[in-house]
């Protein structure tokens, strides 16, 4: 009788899992309504309100009308817009590509040869920058770059107000030092992934480290690295942080992206041309995350 | 032939040791640099919550814990990191309760469409950023009514956070047998006792892993509430932080001081507990 029962419930349930379709079902709607409500609304209505003319106060508040591709058109020619996507384009390519990933590489290729404990030490550190929280963060930089009594200038012997005359050098400078411990640790883990003896026998035939760096680890840890340069690329053009440090300024020098989005949207509360802007980010966004998508299938298999 | 040989080998090997001193001392030079480049900024929030005159300048302190009493005193700080706590209790809360079933149901059962959802909901998660949906979280918030609610940001928060924690809480039930549930199924236990107790007991560490995770995020998320909360008395800590320097123009350094630090240590202190009890693990591609 026992025995039947247990042959009977493994026909019913191929799949043998615990839960029936209801309670599936039950279980998934939540998320899926999460995911609707916060997810996919937000997108759709982004792309909608950008052919309008949605503002928060005047007559479109009342009565906004759909005006087409109207906002896109505009700013094409906005000279704003234009310097704006140019900064957000300096900024990724100076702290991302070149600062992240290149001091992120460097970094776990010299402490790979490091003794453990040196090497858990540095990597503490860095950890460190990333997790503190980027209000704090934007103030020990905003301290650290001040003019009269920042330690930067004691350090370097000059007198320079950073964030005025050096304002994308300052961002950049400070997303590097935020952001560089996810490059380090995910080259770390693709270093620790190659076979030690295919070093061990280069090595041993005499390679050099560059020969060693160029032959054997870039090649094994070439999906590793396109992954990672396209993540920090993701995650840089969406960063709002350097709002904490210069607000955009001076003079809209460091008024990257989102901050153009949130200075248009909801401090001007014109929201149909801030929507306009940020459908254009989410359109690049979504060619980005197709490429990694893309390139993490192909790794998989 | 021999001597020559031996010859070629040993100008080998010096011009091999050569190249390793040079190799060693650019090595110190580099790791020294860079520990410089990390650990200097990070030395005001080491030094100036001790120091009872700390200005923008990183010093050797005048010892003294007058700082914090200061902050004490100040009934916004105290009243933001109570509200940071809440949003962050709240968003991890969430996530869980609505992440883990449907994380459990992707992993065990093999339905049509479940590789597609997966797709999907991995590519919006990263499409959908908050900067580029600051416009529509905040007019559905306000058309929600959720403006200057508790509520309205954790909701907001945790419709960003859910889709990875999905993915790490499915990661994780994959590396479980199923044989578990399996074996209790014969036995007759009910679906309700097998989620009870058996699912949850075995899940249990990456459930703690998922709450630590989403309270970080929420911790250091200034964008939301600074978008969606108004009320001074509603501020997390992420914003309030803002405002003990941009008031008068000055910095109030030594409430500032103190309240980075405290405002730091619960972070701090959950990177050390997911770190010895768990280890680290590398979730290639989570950040938030």
């Amino acid at each position: 009788m026992k025995s039947k029962t247990v042959k009977g419930s493994r026909a019913a349930r191929p799949g043998n899992s615990v839960l029936g379709k209801g309670a599936a079902t039950a279980f998934l709607s939540p998320s899926l309504l999460f995911i609707g409500v916060f997810l996919l609304v937000p997108a759709f209505w982004t792309l909608f309100l950008g052919l309008t003319d949605y503002k928060l106060v005047g007559i479109e508040a009342l009565n906004p009308s759909f005006i087409g591709l109207d906002n896109f058109a505009k700013a094409l020619q906005d000279p704003q817009f234009l310097s704006s996507l140019k900064l957000t384009i300096v900024y990724v390519l100076g702290s991302a590509i070149f600062g992240q990933a290149l001091l992120g590489f460097i970094l776990a290729w010299v402490l790979n040869e490091l003794s453990p404990r040196v090497r858990s030490a540095v990597e503490l550190i860095v950890i460190f920058s990333w997790i503190v929280p980027g209000s704090v963060v934007a103030f020990l930089w905003f301290a650290f770059y001040n003019k009269e009594e920042g330690t930067l200038n004691a350090i370097l012997g000059v007198n320079i107000d950073w964030l005025l005359d050096y304002p994308m050098l300052s961002i950049i400078i400070f997303n590097i030092w935020r952001g560089t411990a996810f490059s380090m640790l995910l080259f770390s883990a693709a270093i620790a992934s190659i076979p030690k003896s295919h070093i061990e026998v280069a090595r041993v035939a005499g390679a050099s480290k560059m020969q060693q760096l160029r032959n054997i680890v870039l090649p094994s840890a070439r999906s590793y690295i396109l992954t990672n340069l396209l993540l920090i690329t993701l995650w840089t053009f969406n960063d709002f942080g350097p709002y904490l440090l210069t607000g955009g300024g001076p003079g809209g020098q460091t008024q990257i992206l989102p901050i153009f989005i949130y200075d248009s949207a909801l401090r001007y509360l014109d929201f149909g041309y801030g929507s306009a802007i940020a459908a254009i980010m989410l359109l690049l966004n979504l060619i980005l995350s197709l490429i990694v998508l893309r390139m993490s299938k192909k790794g998989k298999k | 032939m021999r001597l020559l040989g031996k010859e070629v080998f040993t100008s080998d090997k010096r011009r091999i040791d050569e190249r390793s001193s040079v190799e060693k001392i650019s090595t110190f030079v580099f790791v020294l640099l860079a520990v410089s480049f990390f650990a200097i900024p990070l030395m005001w929030l080491v030094l100036a919550p001790f120091d009872s005159d700390p200005t923008f300048r990183i010093k050797w302190p005048n010892w003294g814990l007058g700082n914090f009493s200061e902050m004490a005193e100040n009934p916004y700080a105290y009243r933001s990191l109570l509200n940071s706590a809440i949003f962050s209790a709240g968003s991890g809360l969430v996530v869980i309760l609505v992440g883990a079933p449907a994380s459990y149901v992707l992993s065990r059962i093999k339905f049509a469409g479940r590789d597609a959802f997966l797709y999907i909901l991995l590519l919006f998660s990263s499409i959908v950023t908050g900067s580029a949906a600051m416009v529509p979280l905040f007019l559905l918030s306000l058309k929600l009514n959720l403006i200057d609610t508790y509520q309205g940001v954790v909701l907001v928060l945790t419709g960003g956070l859910i889709p990875a924690a999905i993915f790490i809480l499915k990661d994780f039930t994959d590396s479980i047998p199923k044989s578990y549930e399996e074996s209790a199924q014969i036995f007759g236990a009910s679906s309700f006792r097998i989620l009870k107790d058996v699912v949850t007991p075995i899940i249990r560490p990456g459930l703690a892993v998922i709450f630590v995770w989403s309270f970080v995020q929420a911790w250091g998320n200034f964008l939301a509430p600074f978008i969606l909360i108004r009320d001074v008395n509603k501020q997390p800590a992420a914003v309030m932080m803002y405002s003990f320097y941009n008031d008068g123009g000055q910095a109030v350094f030594r409430t500032v001081a103190a309240f980075s630090l405290i405002y730091t240590i619960p972070v701090l202190a959950m990177y050390f507990y997911v770190n010895k009890k768990y280890g680290f693990r590398f979730y290639g591609g989570i950040k938030g």
